[in-house]
């Protein structure tokens, strides 16, 4: 079975954030950079599916050089081949050309299973996976918290709203997006680290038509919401109104009741 | 092909005292390779994701998790990293060795354990065992599956360890040693397999023993301890406890020899994880202060935090560029050692640099030390209280300065280990001092100097440095010779000047390698720690001469030696307001030690 993961880098989640002079992006200079989140989850699960079903695990990343430690890692955690999709600029692309992109960059590869995170952590628009399903003319499921091939047919468990989940029975190839926390991640072993050093990464340029398909949506502005003070007394004087308009507003206007 | 064989010739070890280095030939964080980052990665991941969160239950003394914890480390590699591959090793360089120990430190009970199992426990055996012993016992500490202590110190001998009382005997059939004598303050020594024991042979023979957990061998009760509760430390009881002659370390009555290489790398390993120590330190503090807010602002606004802050990332700035320089000179004379896989010039490749080592243990374990407390104060009321890092923090660090060597002990070594070495004629200090001698007699011409490369100032103060410990060292050995080591405060001031040479130096070069190679403006702020450092570390020097010298001189040449030491203290003070106040603020902003 072959298996894509594809993963983004993003800033650390420690990192205090400051919008850029542009008003488009954050200031990138003194930030680290890490996987997000999820992606982790996907190459985990990617992992153990090769473990049970044997197989190769390729991982697919969109972004400049530095992008090379999230790939590396990877690496060291067992994946067993790269794809290094280097352009400059194409970080801060929209989810449709990100999507279009990494699709093209895989398709040669005919996985049976495209693996990614449900949203990243920057931008988390959670699109890209299910617009590279798109692409690829691959059936997908999303929010994944289960994946279960140890019968003859992939079914995956998929997480709804309010505490409800669904189960689900794919044909392959596919594509799922994984949610966060759903295993616990294996660490990269100091054998696997030196092993990774052996590992193909292979550096594609995004495919011409792909880094020119456009946009469907643009990033207009960043900037904070802005933190309002306002003060309003309920009640007037009546303990008992002042308690209940106090309840409706926590639960219709704060919602947190 | 005819191979040419290019002769290597190793860095003498002490050289630094009279030699000067250029950048190129040191080694600095900045020269880690893609894996080396990668290991650090993963052991601070695991540090953070594994241990850090159980430290509660360590600390109620669960030995079953410190086992499992062990093991998971051990799994990744963590134990077996330097170990060669024919013992189940990974056969790594001593740089990965010193980046786990640095991850290690961000939880000092933890590191402790591990420093134990690793290093102290587990390197005797790997060194000195038979062939036999090293096939038994190796591949199975390597993996977490035997956990191994250090048992040297017994109650009414610390530091004169050699004067311990246990006893081994050879049986009558000569298969067997049988041991007696009881041992204190053993690291693991709650829930250790094996032991490596030091007991006297035939009443005098000071000898090393591996002794697995038997009837008759038993611990006490754990100590209360200050800190460092997470770690298991025990008396041990031996009562004719037997262990087979194949379990002998070494020869007999020697001993004293592998306590003593052993000593070398427990020391950079412990200034590893004091390192470590000090960038989580250093981070948490930062946090904090940006976080608490008085009078309506974030602390890490106001001079006095900045100060601190500052102080905290210069020391491990410069603590990890000691470390890492140290390593480096271990690892290219490892290269360089006639045949790198017996243990023996493997060991005397480390024993080369054994000053060096001992400086790393004192400095790195002051920093530390330094980081705790001003992290508590940091922390202000918060810092006194156990609900927040802080006040563990400041427990756990102090025992650094009290094992692996007492800092006194570690401080005497150095002038004692470089004035040996001077005699054997392997480090040409003598002639360096004659040469120092004549230059202050003979009349000073004003130098013009205007060097304007980097740093240039700062390593006219190094430089200048060198030459009062030369001048110190050379006053004390002409009026004391070989009575200079009942001299202690003698020693300990000269010492302490020579360990800020070595730490102003190795600061100067891995901050000019660092410029060289990533541009001035990069290395801005690693220029403004090195002139801090600097700027201190020579009124440190100066102090420390004047005191030492008005001890061993007077009169006309008191005066001499003074006159000479104020020439070469002789210092322009930077602005350091300025330049903490900017090394601060770069961790203010991205929130975490960043250097
Ligand atoms: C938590 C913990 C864990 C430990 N783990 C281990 C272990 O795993 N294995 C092991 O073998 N040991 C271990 N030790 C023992 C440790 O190495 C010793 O405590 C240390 O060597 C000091 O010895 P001491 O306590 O007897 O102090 P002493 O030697 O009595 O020293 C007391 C003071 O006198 C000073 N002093 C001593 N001699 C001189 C001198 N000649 N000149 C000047 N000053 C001197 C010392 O510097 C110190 O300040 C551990 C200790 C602790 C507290």
């Amino acid at each position: 079975m072959k298996i894509v993961v594809l993963m983004k880098q993003v800033p650390n989640r420690d990192a205090i954030l400051r919008v850029n002079r542009e008003e488009k992006w954050i200031e990138e200079g003194d930030l680290s950079f890490e996987v997000s989140e999820s992606d982790g989850y996907a190459l985990e699960e990617a992992l153990r599916l090769k473990e049970k079903k044997g197989g190769e695990v390729v991982v697919c990343s969109l972004g400049p050089q530095r992008v090379k430690s999230v790939i590396k890692d990877a690496l060291a955690r067992g994946a067993d081949r790269a794809i290094h999709i280097l352009g400059d600029n194409l970080e801060h692309v929209g989810p449709f050309a990100t999507a279009k992109i990494l699709a093209e960059a895989i398709r040669e590869e005919q996985a049976d299973l495209v693996l990614t995170g449900l949203q990243s952590d920057d931008y988390g628009y959670g699109q890209t996976g299910v617009i590279a399903a798109e692409l690829l003319g691959l059936p997908h499921a999303t929010i994944v918290i289960e994946v279960d091939y140890s019968g003859e047919q992939l079914r995956v468990k998929r997480e709804l709203e309010s505490g409800w989940y669904q189960w689900y029975t794919m044909r392959t190839p596919c594509l799922l997006t994984i949610q966060s926390g759903i295993s616990q991640i294996r660490y990269a072993t100091l054998k696997g680290i030196m092993a990774a050093k052996k590992k193909e990464i292979r550096e594609v340029q995004p495919a011409a038509d792909a880094a020119a398909a456009g946009e469907f949506q643009t990033v207009t502005r960043i900037y904070l919401p802005l933190k309002q003070k306002q003060t309003q007394f309920l009640g007037d004087g009546d303990a008992k109104r002042g308690a209940a308009q106090l309840a409706e507003k926590l639960r219709n206007e704060a919602r947190v009741i | 092909m005819s191979a040419v064989v290019e002769e290597k010739k190793i860095i003498v070890g002490g050289s630094f005292l009279i030699e000067e280095r250029t950048p190129e030939e040191v080694f600095t964080p900045e020269d880690f390779t893609e894996e080396h980052r990668m290991i650090a990665d993963t052991a601070r991941q695991f540090m953070d994701g594994e241990v850090r969160p159980r430290i509660d239950d360590l600390e109620k003394k669960d030995w079953k998790l410190a086992r499992e914890l062990v093991q998971k480390g051990a799994e990744l590699g963590f134990i077996g990293a330097t170990v060669p591959e024919e013992y189940g090793g990974l056969g790594l360089d001593q740089i990965s060795g010193g980046i786990i120990g640095e991850a290690l430190g961000r939880s000092a009970s933890f590191a402790t354990t591990m420093g134990a199992q690793g290093g102290i426990g587990l390197l005797p055996i790997l060194y000195y065992g038979t062939e036999e012993a090293k096939r038994k016992y190796v591949p199975r500490i390597v993996t977490g599956e035997l956990i191994t202590a250090y048992a040297l110190t017994e109650a009414g001998s610390g530091s004169d360890a050699l004067a311990a009382k246990a006893t081994a005997r050879l049986s009558e059939d000569g298969t067997h040693y049988v041991l007696k004598g009881e041992k204190m303050w053993i690291t693991n020594g709650g829930f250790a397999d094996v032991f490596v024991v030091f007991a006297k042979v035939d009443g005098d023979k000071f000898t090393g023993f591996i002794v697995e957990r038997q009837e008759g061998l038993a611990n006490g009760a754990e100590e209360h301890k200050m800190g460092i509760k997470g770690s298991s430390t025990t008396a041990l009881a031996l009562d004719n406890v037997r262990t087979p002659v194949e379990n002998l370390l070494g020869e007999v009555g020697k001993g004293h020899k592998i306590a003593f290489n052993i000593l070398n790398i427990g020391r950079f390993k412990l200034g590893a994880m004091c390192c470590g120590g000090m960038k989580l330190m250093t981070s948490e503090s930062v946090r904090y202060a940006n976080e608490r807010h008085q009078f309506g602002k974030p602390i890490s606004s106001f001079g006095a935090i900045k100060h601190k802050l500052a102080e905290m990332a210069t020391r491990t700035w410069v603590g990890e560029a000691l470390i890492y320089r140290t390593l480096g000179l271990i690892e290219s004379a490892l290269g360089v050692a006639a045949d790198a896989a017996d243990a023996e010039s493997k060991l005397r490749a480390i024993e080369e640099y054994a000053a060096e080592c001992s400086a790393i243990k004192v400095i790195l374990s002051e920093f530390a030390d330094y980081c705790a407390d001003e992290m508590v104060q940091i922390y202000g009321g918060y810092g006194y209280s156990a609900d927040y890092p802080a006040e563990r923090a400041y427990r756990d660090s102090r025992i650094n300065r009290i094992f692996e060597g007492t800092n006194e002990i570690n401080r005497m070594l150095i002038p004692g280990m470089l004035m040996r070495r001077a005699m054997a004629g392997k480090l040409a200090l003598l002639p360096a001092a004659q040469a120092l001698m004549d230059e202050l007699l003979s009349p000073q011409l004003p130098s013009l100097d205007e060097d304007e490369s980097v740093l240039a100032a700062e390593a006219k103060l190094a430089r200048n440095a060198k030459k009062v410990a030369l001048m110190v060292l050379g006053t004390a050995a002409q009026k004391y010779m070989a009575a200079l080591a009942e001299e202690q405060e003698v020693l300990l001031g000269a010492s302490n000047i020579i360990m800020d040479v070595y730490a102003m130096e190795s600061a100067i070069l891995r901050a000019q390698k660092l410029a060289a190679s990533q541009g001035e403006d990069t290395a801005a702020l690693h220029l403004d720690m090195v002139r801090v450092f600097c700027n201190d570390a020579v009124e440190r020097v100066e102090a420390e001469a004047r005191n030492t010298l008005a001890a061993i001189s007077e009169g006309d040449e008191l005066r001499t030696l003074l006159a000479a030491l104020k020439r070469f203290t002789k210092n322009t003070p930077t602005n350091t307001v300025a330049a903490r106040r900017r090394i601060a603020d770069a961790m203010i902003r991205a929130n975490r030690y960043v250097y």
